[in-house]
């Protein structure tokens, strides 16, 4: 933005311009597109269409609406929730004792696993009706996309710096405006961003919610993730190849459209005080600032939220003192007793259910076999880590290709790695190779992409006089890597490390099972457990598979990721 | 105190206040002891002390952004408790809100007591203006320099027209020259009856800048947080730093500062926290050494005015005061009336080569500080030769805040690795005698 801006207004009010015919029609396309789907929705579930699907090409526009649209109707559950939850965790100290844990572990539970008994809830809630179905795939897609939203919430609620907060204290602002005005413009840049990486995690479970059974039924909704069953199940490689078009453009769309747009704009909530180094606009947001009519409605749309968070609602009075209240003991120690009440009362549920299905024997063989898939996931972080490294240091080395490389390297973790698997599967068919080695790869195939984005970032950050000292001193070789460039990316490592093996253990589920028409591949592995059982609907396994992967994954975190994430922030962060 | 002023009405008064912070083994950390403070319309007051004297949270408890342990604040006669609309605050930090432009981030306070946009605007405007902010409405904080941040920190405190003004060491995140011209705008402004307040109530660290601007100041001592002075300034405005009797005024203010040094030998007897737990200040050894040469050279030959020095050296009273009082504290120095000796056992610091410097400050720091003495005991008498950091943090936390314990404890670590006495491994937090003799 280094060109000089002249006041918009300067010019007056003139005819609309040729951007503002084009918006105003695909303002009404998209207008059109919702209510055909809302139309949709609201049919029987035995109607002639509203669960049958074809491999027709010339049917995936309107198949990649309505997932596109059910993904964004997740999407807006999870910011409903995010504002909530996020928000009752940082403020009240007893509530964060019992709502911070449960969203730590809700966000290592694979909620695959239960796919089919929420499908099962739902559709008793509506029966006989689609909207049963379709609330079931969304609630499935606002399950991969809430938990990192709420939790970066959390966190940035956590860290809102105390003079601001004494500031907005002391001019009197309500609870109401403090939260719009204070806490969410400083909550917007991890939110945007994390909203983008739910985003793609959602496209995960688009492919399995929307194409379900339960029993004897199979249902599947018009979309994508239908397509996608139903050529798997056909053996039609180009339905296949056509699917994976129709998601490249929706993924492009939204990129372009809406994601860029949105972290260009968010920018300006970057809590720096320095001017730094800005990116040229998206040319989506140039087009929202240039033409007259989407500027007009988006001055509108900012002047409502004003006028909302501007509101003097008051919740509890007008700001008091922020005074080291002594919290009240007795009620701490209530607060204690029902938390030890609920958890006994969830401990006896919990061993009473268990008790009657499953033995010992059950509990030795989900663990064995997540021993197995905990393996995979150490052999594939190494060798993506072997092989992503160099290249990432490479390419952030060298500004021109970094730049260049960044974008793609986020829109590859963006796209859904599942709609690759047919290809792997035809290969390991083709050449009888083990299943238990060649689906492997699956797990990582979209979250490798995190290590090199990040280790990107890492080494583009790298201190340009570290680089003259290390050649001043003929450093070259191995010593290079150990002790000039692996400590200085080392923290950017180490965040894209904990999303790839996070994503790999949720990916574990879907890629150690893969068929391809009659032809079933099976790995062997807890992923592969908690697939078999839930399709022969028997919950007391999916249940254990699921406990048992959850405790790996926070095994995992906390005894590994954890402690060296501390570490690179203590001893490798260059102040 | 002026008789003027004192019949004016009265805006806020503080009597017997009291700030602690409860632990429970020990006693209460004590931040503000018994602090009396009446503040009438038409006046500047300062609240000067060095840093941890409390004045800062003598800010927040007017501000009603905290509520003293003990003691009452009274808000034009009624007792206070919270902000209240006829206070507004500017901060050391500035606290803009980086996601509005400047006219936003002035019309935030109007905007929270509900005024309508049209006289939002107006008044916005005015403010503006008025602090010499006039072009800059569109522009985000981050594209300001901090003189013209710290304009927008005043424009948003007198846009709502308080009765009392606040500041928080407004100035002394801002250069020298940014902060002068300033300081002389608002006193421009005060004066010509344009600055929509009655009073104004300033915390700094800044001797010079109390008596440029203030009717009034408070000198703070520390531990606990205490008014130690009060003096009335008597010259009219604008005032002349190089006039005798404002440089006279600075001096005496010097004395009175050095005076109450809480680590000075006198009042040792006083001191009631066990020397075990003596809060120490972060000093580097360096800044010792070079202190210490200065005063031997010319042209001090070792006695220094220490306003005089500050300004040479360009230091804050803020960091020249910690220096002098560690300096006395080993005996390298002695402070006196607001000057600086350096003693011999400082001469012959200052004429020894590196390992002889050691050698002296080791024997200076293991004779004055009793937590070195007793990790080096420590560490003598475990076989591995190691002990945890733990175990001391929590002995000192007993005495003072978190904080201050972590200040306390970093500066023996630093010190102790100069004079080697010890040796400390920052991963393990563990002292140890690696490397030592």
């Amino acid at each position: 933005m280094s060109a000089t801006r002249y006041p918009s207004m300067a010019a007056g009010w003139r005819l609309p311009n040729v951007w503002d015919a084009a918006a105003f029609l695909c303002v009404i396309a998209v207008l059109i597109g919702v209510g055909h789907v809302a139309e949709g929705t609201l049919t029987r579930i035995d109607a002639p269409g509203a669960t049958q699907i074809t491999l027709d090409p010339w049917n995936l526009p309107e198949y990649a609406v309505r997932t596109t649209l059910r993904m964004f109707a997740a999407l807006a559950c999870s910011l409903l929730f995010t504002f909530t939850y996020g928000t009752a965790a940082a403020k009240s100290r007893r509530a964060a004792l019992v709502l911070v844990p449960v969203l730590d572990v809700l966000q290592s539970v694979p909620i695959l696993g239960f796919l089919t008994f929420t499908v099962v809830f739902f559709m008793n809630l509506f029966p006989g009706q689609v909207f049963g179905l379709e609330l079931a795939a969304i609630f499935a897609i606002f399950t991969s996309q809430a938990w990192n939203m709420a939790f970066s919430m959390y966190q940035s609620l956590k860290t809102v710096p105390a003079d601001l907060q004494e500031a907005s204290i002391s001019f009197h602002l309500t609870g109401w405006q403090r939260f719009w005005r204070l806490e969410v413009p400083f909550a917007t840049p991890g939110l945007v961003w994390n909203t983008m990486m739910s985003m793609s995690g959602g496209w995960f479970f688009v492919v399995a919610s929307e194409a379900v059974s339960v029993g004897d039924n199979t249902w599947k909704l018009p979309g994508i993730g239908s397509y996608v069953a139903l050529a798997l199940e056909q053996k039609d490689i180009a339905a296949v190849g056509w699917a994976i078009l129709a998601m490249l453009v929706v993924i492009l769309a939204y990129d372009q459209l809406l994601f860029r747009p949105l972290v260009a704009w968010s920018a300006k909530f970057r809590f720096e005080t320095t001017a730094g180094a800005t990116a040229s606009d998206p040319w989506m947001l140039r087009l929202m600032r240039r033409t007259r009519l989407l500027q007009f409605c988006g001055e509108r749309v900012g002047d409502a939220a004003a006028f909302l968070g501007g509101m003097r609602l008051s919740f509890g009075g007008r700001p008091r003192t922020m005074t080291s209240r002594q919290p009240s003991r007795i009620v701490d120690f209530a607060w204690a007793a029902v938390l030890a009440v609920l958890v006994a009362l969830a401990i006896w549920r919990v061993v009473m259910f268990a008790s009657q299905a499953l033995s010992w024997t059950d509990v030795g063989t989900a663990v064995g076999l997540g021993l197995i898939t905990l393996l995979r996931v150490v052999v594939l972080m190494i060798l993506a880590s072997l092989i992503w490294v160099p290249i990432g240091v490479w390419l952030g080395l060298r500004p021109v290709w970094a730049r260049r490389a960044q974008p793609i390297a986020q829109f590859l973790a963006a796209f859904p790695a599942n709609l690759l698997f047919p290809p792997f599967v035809l290969t390991i068919v083709y050449f009888h190779l083990s299943p238990d080695i060649w689906l492997t790869p699956l797990m990582v195939l979209g979250t490798q992409w995190y290590i090199l984005f990040n280790v990107v970032a890492g080494a583009a950050a790298f201190p340009g006089d570290l680089k003259e000292a290390a050649a001043n001193f003929r450093i070259g070789g191995f010593l290079w890597w150990r002790k000039v460039i692996i400590p200085g990316i080392f923290p950017y490592y180490i965040t894209g490390a904990i999303t790839a093996s996070g994503g790999s253990w949720n990916a574990a589920i879907v890629a150690e099972v893969a068929s391809w028409g009659d032809t079933r591949l099976q790995a062997h592995g807890l992923g592969a457990y908690i697939a078999d059982a839930t399709d022969k609907g028997d919950m007391a396994r999916v249940v254990l598979g699921v406990v048992v992967m959850s405790a790996f994954v926070v095994l995992f975190n906390r005894l590994l990721w954890r402690p060296m994430y501390a570490f690179a922030q203590r001893r490798l962060t260059l102040a | 105190m002026d008789a003027a002023v004192t019949t004016r009405p009265c805006l806020i008064n503080v009597t017997n206040c009291r700030q602690a912070y409860h632990k429970d083994a020990n006693a209460d950390l004590v931040v503000l002891d018994d602090v009396n403070l009446t503040l009438h319309e038409g006046e500047i007051v300062a609240l000067l002390g060095r840093s941890g004297s409390g004045k800062s949270t003598l800010l927040r408890i007017v501000s009603g952004l905290l509520k003293p342990t003990a003691g009452s604040v009274t808000w034009r006669g009624t007792e206070l408790d919270g902000p209240t609309e006829g206070v507004a605050m500017v901060f050391q930090s500035f606290a803009l809100f980086p996601w509005l432009t400047v006219q936003e981030n002035v019309e935030i306070g109007l905007e929270a007591r509900g005024v309508a946009r049209a006289q939002r605007e107006k008044l916005s405007e005015a403010a503006i203006d008025m602090i010499g902010l006039g072009g800059f409405e569109n522009a985000y904080p981050k594209e300001l320099s901090g003189g013209m941040r710290q304009r927008v920190g005043l424009a948003r405190a007198l846009v709502v027209h308080p009765d009392l003004l606040l500041m928080d060491e407004p100035f002394s995140a801002l250069d020298v020259l940014t902060a002068e011209t300033l300081r002389t705008d608002l006193i421009d402004l005060w004066m010509e009856g344009k600055l929509p307040v009655k009073s104004v109530l300033m915390v700094t660290h800044n001797i010079e800048e109390a008596v440029l601007m203030c009717d009034r100041i408070l000198v703070f001592q520390s531990n606990p947080g205490r008014v130690a002075h009060e003096l009335t300034v008597p010259f009219p405005h604008p005032r002349n730093r190089l006039d005798p009797d404002f440089r006279q005024l600075v001096d005496d203010i010097y004395g009175i500062m050095t005076r109450r040094a809480p680590a000075g030998p006198k009042t040792a007897a006083t001191v009631v926290t066990p020397p075990l737990a003596m809060p120490l200040q972060r000093v580097g050894t360096n800044i010792m050494s070079g202190l210490m040469e200065t005063l031997a050279a010319e042209p001090y030959n070792g006695r220094a005015d220490l306003p005089a020095l500050a300004a040479s050296l360009r230091y804050e009273v803020d960091d020249l005061l910690p220096l002098a009082d560690t300096l006395q504290m080993f005996r390298f120095a002695v402070l006196e009336e607001g000057d600086i000796l350096l003693s011999d056992l400082g001469r012959s610091f200052v004429n020894a080569d590196t390992d002889e410097r050691k050698r002296i400050f080791a024997t200076a720091l293991r004779e004055q500080v009793p937590l070195v003495n007793m990790i080096r005991q420590v560490l003598d008498e475990r076989w591995n030769h190691r002990a945890s950091a733990v175990r001391f943090r929590d002995e000192l936390e007993d005495h003072m805040s978190p904080d201050y314990a972590d200040d306390t404890l970093r500066t023996v670590i630093a010190w102790g690795r100069y004079a080697e006495l010890f040796s400390y491994d920052e991963e393990a937090e563990q002292f140890g005698l690696e490397d030592i003799e």
